[in-house]
């Protein structure tokens, strides 16, 4: 399954587009290759708050076990512990680590509500490597029953810009204004993305999700970017759709969907209802692609916190995003011997953790998992 | 002012929010008001009588205080500062009294505005104030809508018929006109609306066209319907991947997303404003805890993203969890658009016993999810709900395709008329007529196309109709 989803072709693909109107959004450019030292490739890894550590750690014990080539640059950056100081300081370590890799491992970091808390890091971190489209695969793993099949689609999220501007004001007490930002220079950027994506992984369709009949500027923007993108990729389909037929169909007919591009909201409720479809947050991998950097994490982006500590974690999601990871660094062989062992586990239905309705721990998981691999050799 | 007034461009919210916001807003106008009134005095067109000496007093202004305002009445800080001590309050009330017609009307509105103080003082939000006719019926105005619109209606009409509900339609226009280059609809379906408090929709096909504003928005803008409820519940007999669904979803209907406040900032970057009040926060949730309780489903939770949009989301929640102190019977919790989703769409029995509130785009999506989940938009009803008036619709498409060929199926609008009679208080007309529909759905024999069976509409009303 992820094979569909190398990322890393996707952007090959990108830079030897023929592409005879350049635009400002340079996406062609987007060349990056992590250095390996030692043989080895330096990954930051930031376990995330929640369900974080657990799952890293599996991630850690697979990897290692399978002798990958890397090397962890782990930064315990926690969003539980606002007004503390030293959050801040490891924030700015794992960006400043992040930006020196360009490729990275991430948990979930948790964000408080209250106003007086810090802005989110998940967000900021995004912003902060324009990180720009995060890429949620939603595809029914074999053997696990939903009450949806052959459900393959992909969801291609704007990251950086959008409701999550993370400009509000107050005018006076008790009204608030709150700026969706939308740019033609992201929309197009995001557009090419998912054609490419599209293109690199042999999707046939992409479809626009929006709300331009009420928003009819902003959404209006990203809509008609689109479309004009769309005539650069003409041995795709292209359509659009309004989100909320699009979440209505999608909990009716998943299957009509292949490859979806959307607006950074948009893409957080889908990514949800997508993952609801499949078997849940702990078994949907992601990816955040920018310019520069790559940063892995499970695609539907939840914390966890209520079953943290609890060793009843589903790792898949992790473990997919880290084969993601490695696909990404050209380690075909060694992702797909995890990601395989991962889905057969899965499948097989002995080991599975309680949200997908077993009873096996985090570690008889990983254990299974481990086990796995051995007969794969 | 008030007919053509539209709430969305001038938004209520900005007028006044308590002690603090009312000084600051509305102090310019009422200066404006005090120096015309002063001139009105002076040059004694109109004799204006203050009825007590004592509030003259608190009237008068030192006579350097009004040399500033008058000097400086450009510069708001000065006249805000002038008027917030001395006649904020004392100021208004002479107003209204010695002001001659054309002034009490401008100034009537702000007194409108002030929603939120007055329903806390009331308790109940939206009551129907309709009254029955001579005849024993109640007048409700109906909006056959068009495409299979009128098809629907007639079933609905047949029915009501058969039911012998006290109900007397009053067929109205709503082709759109554009007056003073705004949409609006015709000026005898605005006066049937606001005589008769309520009315049932069919579908519209909105013109696709530039600068049209969608005629569900012009109804929602012209009768202030500031809640749209959506209850959604599977049917016996029709099968979907989900079964037991039974969600009831408030959503804010004139603000947050759907402002309409956007612009081009330079070609390329454009704004889009999410606007949330104070005001209209407190308005749809006092009315979503109201509604909780007329059910009978004790639970409310309030669906935001205020870990991202602090301010915005994070003064819906925040007046969200004071309404909640008013309801102490009603349990409160809220919960995280995302997860939201993610439950829900994972198994949606859990939300059955709870009513979500949540505001302008996250109900829209939500609400068309949960339809979703029970087969489209063909089964569920609506209703939006508004100080005076309330309109019950179909949200369903107009479906010109089959228009005229009695294949329509005209559930949504039959269950939304049904909200309707609850909304009314003809509780038992309502549960007769929805009885007759369920089972008639259950049985499974006479069911239209989009249901799998084979039934014209009229033959599914009839069956209904049987039942009764």
């Amino acid at each position: 399954m992820l094979m569909r989803s190398s990322v890393r072709s996707a952007q090959g693909l990108l830079r030897t587009a023929q592409n005879p109107t350049r635009a400002f959004a340079t996406i062609q450019s987007d060349i990056f290759k992590p250095t390996k030292y030692g043989g080895k490739y330096t990954v930051t890894l930031v376990p995330g708050d929640g369900i974080g550590a657990e799952v890293a750690e599996s991630v850690k014990t697979v990897f290692k076990a399978d002798n990958v080539p890397i090397e962890w640059e782990q930064i315990d950056v926690s969003g539980l512990e606002s007004g503390n100081k030293q959050s801040e300081e490891l924030f700015r370590e794992a960006v400043i680590s992040l930006k020196r890799n360009k490729i990275g491992l991430k948990g979930i970091l948790h964000t408080p509500v209250e106003r007086s808390g810090h802005q989110s890091f998940n967000v900021a971190l995004r912003q902060e490597l324009d990180i720009y489209a995060s890429i949620v695969l939603i595809k029914n793993i074999p053997g696990y029953k939903t009450r949806h099949d052959n459900v393959d689609l992909c969801i291609i999220r704007e990251n950086t810009e959008g409701e999550y501007s993370g400009l509000e004001h107050q005018s006076v007490p008790g009204v608030v204004e709150s700026l969706k930002i939308i740019t033609r220079a992201k929309s197009e950027r995001i557009a090419k993305f998912a054609f490419a994506f599209a293109l690199a992984n042999n999707r046939k369709k992409v479809t626009c999700i929006h709300k331009a009949n009420i928003m009819k500027l902003a959404d209006g923007l990203f809509r008609n970017t689109f479309n004009a993108a769309a005539k650069e990729y003409p041995s795709l389909e292209a359509n659009d759709m309004i989100v909320d037929n699009a979440s209505m169909q999608c909990v009716a007919r998943p299957q009509q969907f292949d490859v979806m591009v959307m607006p950074n909201l948009y893409g957080g409720i889908l990514s949800n209802v997508g993952a609801a479809l499949v078997g849940g947050p702990g078994i949907v991998p992601g990816a955040n692609i920018g310019r520069d950097v790559a940063v892995f994490e499970p695609g539907c982006r939840h914390v966890g916190l209520d079953i943290k500590g609890k060793d009843e974690a589903n790792p898949t999601a992790m473990l997919l995003s880290g084969s993601m990871l490695l696909r990404h660094l050209g380690l075909d062989e060694h992702a797909n011997r995890i990601s395989k062992s991962v889905y057969d586990v899965i499948s097989e239905g002995t080991y599975r953790t309680r949200d997908l309705g077993g009873t096996s721990s985090t570690h008889e998981f990983t254990r299974a998992v481990l086990d796995k691999m051995e007969l794969h050799g | 002012m008030s007919s053509s007034a539209e709430p969305l461009t001038a938004p209520p919210a900005t007028t006044r929010q308590g002690p603090a916001g009312l000084k600051v807003v509305q102090v310019p106008s009422i200066a404006r008001t005090y120096l015309r009134l002063r001139h009105y005095r002076k040059s004694s067109v109109f004799p204006l009588p203050l009825r007590s000496a004592q509030s003259d007093s608190h009237h008068k202004l030192p006579q350097s205080a009004l040399a500033h305002i008058a000097t400086y009445s450009g510069r708001y800080s000065l006249v805000r500062m002038l008027a917030v001590r001395s006649f904020a309050a004392p100021a208004r009330r002479q107003c209204l009294q010695g002001l001659p017609r054309a002034w009490t009307s401008s100034i009537q509105i702000q007194c409108q505005r002030g929603y939120a103080t007055d329903i806390s003082k009331k308790g109940k939000v939206a009551t129907f104030h309709g009254q029955k006719g001579s005849d024993g019926l109640y007048t409700v105005s109906l909006i056959e809508g068009d495409g299979i619109g009128p098809e629907i209606s007639q079933s609905v009409k047949d029915i009501f018929a058969a039911a012998k509900a006290p109900i007397k339609w009053e067929p109205v226009d709503v082709t759109p006109q554009l007056r003073n280059g705004k949409t609006s609809i015709p000026e005898e379906t605005i006066e049937s609306i606001k005589r008769t408090k309520v009315a049932l929709k069919g579908p519209l096909a909105t013109p696709i066209g530039k600068g049209h504003v969608s005629l569900n928005l012009t109804l929602r803008r012209t009768f202030n319907l500031f809640a749209n409820v959506r209850p959604c519940r599977s049917i016996a007999g029709y099968k979907t991947p989900y079964d037991n669904v039974d969600t009831v979803l408030i959503r804010e209907n004139t603000e947050g997303e759907y402002s309409g406040i956007e612009h081009v900032v330079v070609d390329g970057v454009v704004q889009s404003i999410k606007l949330i009040t104070k005001d209209a926060s407190e308005r749809v949730l006092r009315f979503a805890f109201q509604y909780a309780e007329d059910i009978g489903r004790l639970k409310v939770r309030a669906v935001h993203k205020a870990t991202i949009m602090k301010m915005s989301d994070g003064l819906f929640l925040g007046t969200a969890k004071q309404v909640a102190k008013n309801y102490p019977h009603v349990e409160f919790d809220a919960e995280l658009l995302d997860n939201t989703c993610l439950k829900i769409v994972t198994d949606p029995t859990p939300y059955n016993d709870k009513v979500l509130v949540m505001p302008n785009l996250y109900g829209d999506i939500l609400s068309d999810m949960c339809a979703g989940l029970i087969g489209g938009l063909g089964l569920t009803p609506s209703g939006n709900i508004g100080d005076e008036c309330s309109i019950f619709e179909a949200v369903h498409g107009s479906a010109p395709d089959i228009a005229g060929k009695a294949l329509a199926n005209p559930t949504a609008l039959l269950l939304s008329s049904i909200m309707m009679l609850r909304h009314m208080g003809l509780n038992e007309h309502a549960t007769r007529i929805e009885t007759a529909i369920f089972d008639t759905l259950a049985e499974g024999k006479t069911l239209t196309g989009d249901l799998g069976g084979k039934a014209k509409t009229h033959e599914y009303a009839g069956a209904i109709i049987s039942r009764l």
